[in-house]
């Protein structure tokens, strides 16, 4: 097991879910409730000292009980590693905590995912949508239930032929 | 008079003033500016709500999103072959890093070993479009804060590596050269020759933009002391390249995490004092330098070889072949409608384009088209820092803020 995860886990008495590596990748998962204890972790242990964050990121995974994985990637730039840090939410209630207040850079990357996938970030200072329109109700594009086409104000033109897809 | 507007400020007259009766009670309030989507600084669509005191900036809201095409969605609809043009689109000035960014995100995914030649070709064609951007990025800031005639040099000089990509690819901006696990096509002598005479031209040329902007006064006023940004903030921020590397943290991924002919090249990274615009600038300019560097060094350790992996499941054969020999049309056809079979799993791969971290993360699920793709676009990530760089700033600094960071929006609203 990976030096990375080894320490996670050790610190977590429960919540730690699984830990993968794949491709020199290293990706730890958490439940939702220990997922800012051990943001704060990874951010502040001199061990640790993830002061970057890469992106944040989420995938849907229709089928599955808790819909949504959420993902964050953080690198650490005095000591050259990275880390990806994965927590799921079910659709009935998809809230995870904000990390804003660690990385002030989890703003817009967080507005984005809410955007995108529909998951709200509890303590975020500014929820709002960022690449949609502010009035846009049509639900979260990223989903996979959100068609690729036919949605919307293009579906109404009985000029056009249907498309098959 | 009581305004419950908490914005208002009322300055009242002393009172023990005898005209103050007469005197009406002065009001002063912020003022709500909306600047863009159509401004030509903006360098695209893109909105900024700024709240002014006078013309102090106190906040600023960006709104994103006008260029908002839905390229992740869209990913997740094609195979992998067919996502690489639409990389080009994202940053569309140098649509050549993204290419690169993109298949070395998929070589990780499938464990590609890409052939020696392909990896100095493409460091060499990844540096020529970090010239082209850099000199895009000096000639439109010079020119949106007042030194014109940076401009048309800049522009001169990236017509010539503009043409050279036309001879190289046949497109100048939406190139596609980049395959997953080589490249498209190999240099020609003629490109060799041009590219060669433009790394002995091009040098002077250099100082010649630095003599420009460095005598002209309007532009040292409005690069130095503005837009600051501490390393600390910078680095929480997420931001990257120069505007990470203008406030004095060394990162850089073709050193920290060496991929293509970096590793074999000697380059230096520039790296800044103060983190205002002019620091920045003058990490781009140096930059220039050290892409020519690079440039002459690949173009004297690369040898001849295979230009393309050869792994037929994954990798495009070589176009003659194509029309020439039924397997590897089929394969071609096959290639492009169904895609290879990609194992399940995740992969995170950054690549250090000109304007900084360009990542793409990839989920798959096994067979031909990305489960999910996420893009991580530095303009964007740049953009979150436009509010808590811009505070205090005159409202003419927020053009300067625009162009420090180098934004396009194509790549960040996707």
């Amino acid at each position: 097991m990976h030096q990375l995860v080894k320490r996670v886990q050790e610190t977590l008495s429960v919540g730690f879910v699984g830990a993968t590596e794949w491709r020199g990748d290293v990706a730890v998962t958490v439940t939702r409730e220990k997922l800012h204890e051990v943001a704060q972790f990874l951010h502040d242990d001199p061990g640790m000292d993830f002061d970057y964050i890469v992106h944040v990121s989420s995938v849907d995974w229709p089928d599955d009980e808790e819909r949504f994985e959420v993902v964050w990637e953080f690198y650490s730039i005095r000591k050259r590693h990275r880390i990806r840090l994965k927590t799921r939410v079910p659709e009935s209630d998809c809230i995870v905590d904000s990390l804003t207040d660690l990385w002030k850079g989890a703003d817009f990357m967080e507005r984005e995912v809410y955007d995108m996938m529909g998951i709200r970030f509890r303590n975020h200072p500014d929820l709002r949508r960022i690449l949609m329109p502010d009035d846009y109700t049509e639900g979260y594009p990223l989903r996979k239930d959100f068609p690729l086409r036919g949605k919307g104000w293009r579906d109404t033109f009985d000029f056009l032929d249907e498309v098959p897809r | 008079m009581a305004f419950e507007d908490q914005r208002t400020t009322v300055y009242k007259v002393n009172p023990e003033h005898p005209e103050s009766e007469t005197l009406p009670t002065l009001r002063t309030e912020e003022l709500l500016l909306n600047m863009g989507p159509q401004h030509p600084s903006t360098h695209g669509v893109l909105k900024v709500i700024l709240e002014l005191e006078g013309e102090r900036l106190v906040k600023s809201m960006p709104v994103l999103g006008f260029l908002h095409r839905g390229v992740e969605k869209l990913a997740e609809d094609g195979t992998y072959h067919q996502f690489i043009p639409h990389t080009d689109r994202l940053d569309y000035v140098c649509a050549m890093y993204n290419n690169f960014a993109y298949c070395r995100a998929v070589e990780k995914l499938m464990n590609l070993q890409v052939p020696e030649r392909a990896e100095y070709l493409r460091t060499i064609v990844a540096e020529v479009q970090r010239i082209i951007g850099h000199q895009f990025w000096l000639g439109t800031q010079a020119l949106d804060i007042g030194a014109m005639t940076v401009f048309f040099y800049c522009f001169r000089d990236r017509e010539i590596l503009l043409d050279w990509f036309d001879e190289l690819c046949g497109a100048r901006l939406t190139t596609s050269w980049y395959r997953i696990g080589g490249v498209e096509r190999d240099l020609t002598p003629s490109l060799l020759d041009k590219l060669k005479q433009f790394l002995d031209y091009f040098p002077p040329k250099i100082d010649e933009y630095i003599v420009f902007l460095e005598t002209n006064r309007i532009w040292l006023a409005r690069t130095k002391g503005v837009a600051v940004i501490s390393a600390e903030d910078a680095v929480s921020f997420g931001l990257s390249g120069p505007t990470l590397r203008g406030s004095g943290v060394d990162y850089d991924l073709r050193k920290y995490e060496p991929y293509g002919a970096y590793p074999k090249c000697e380059f230096s990274v520039p790296v800044g004092k103060n983190g205002d615009t002019y620091d920045r600038y003058w990490i781009r300019v140096m930059e220039l330098y050290e892409s020519v560097k690079i440039i002459r060094q690949c173009l004297e350790q690369m040898q001849e070889g295979p230009i393309m992996a050869d792994v037929p499941s994954v990798t495009l054969p070589p176009k003659e072949r194509v029309f020439t020999n039924l397997e590897s049309m089929i394969q071609q056809f096959k290639l492009f409608s169904q895609g290879f079979n990609a194992p399940p799993g995740e992969i995170y791969c950054g690549t250090e384009a000109h304007k900084g971290e360009l990542g793409f993360y990839i989920v798959s699920t096994g067979g031909g088209k990305p489960y999910r793709m996420k893009i991580r676009a530095p303009s964007f990530i740049h953009m979150g820092a436009f509010d808590y760089m811009s505070r205090g700033y005159m409202i003419a600094d927020a053009i300067t803020l625009f162009g420090t960071y180098d934004i396009v929006m194509g790549e960040c609203d996707r």
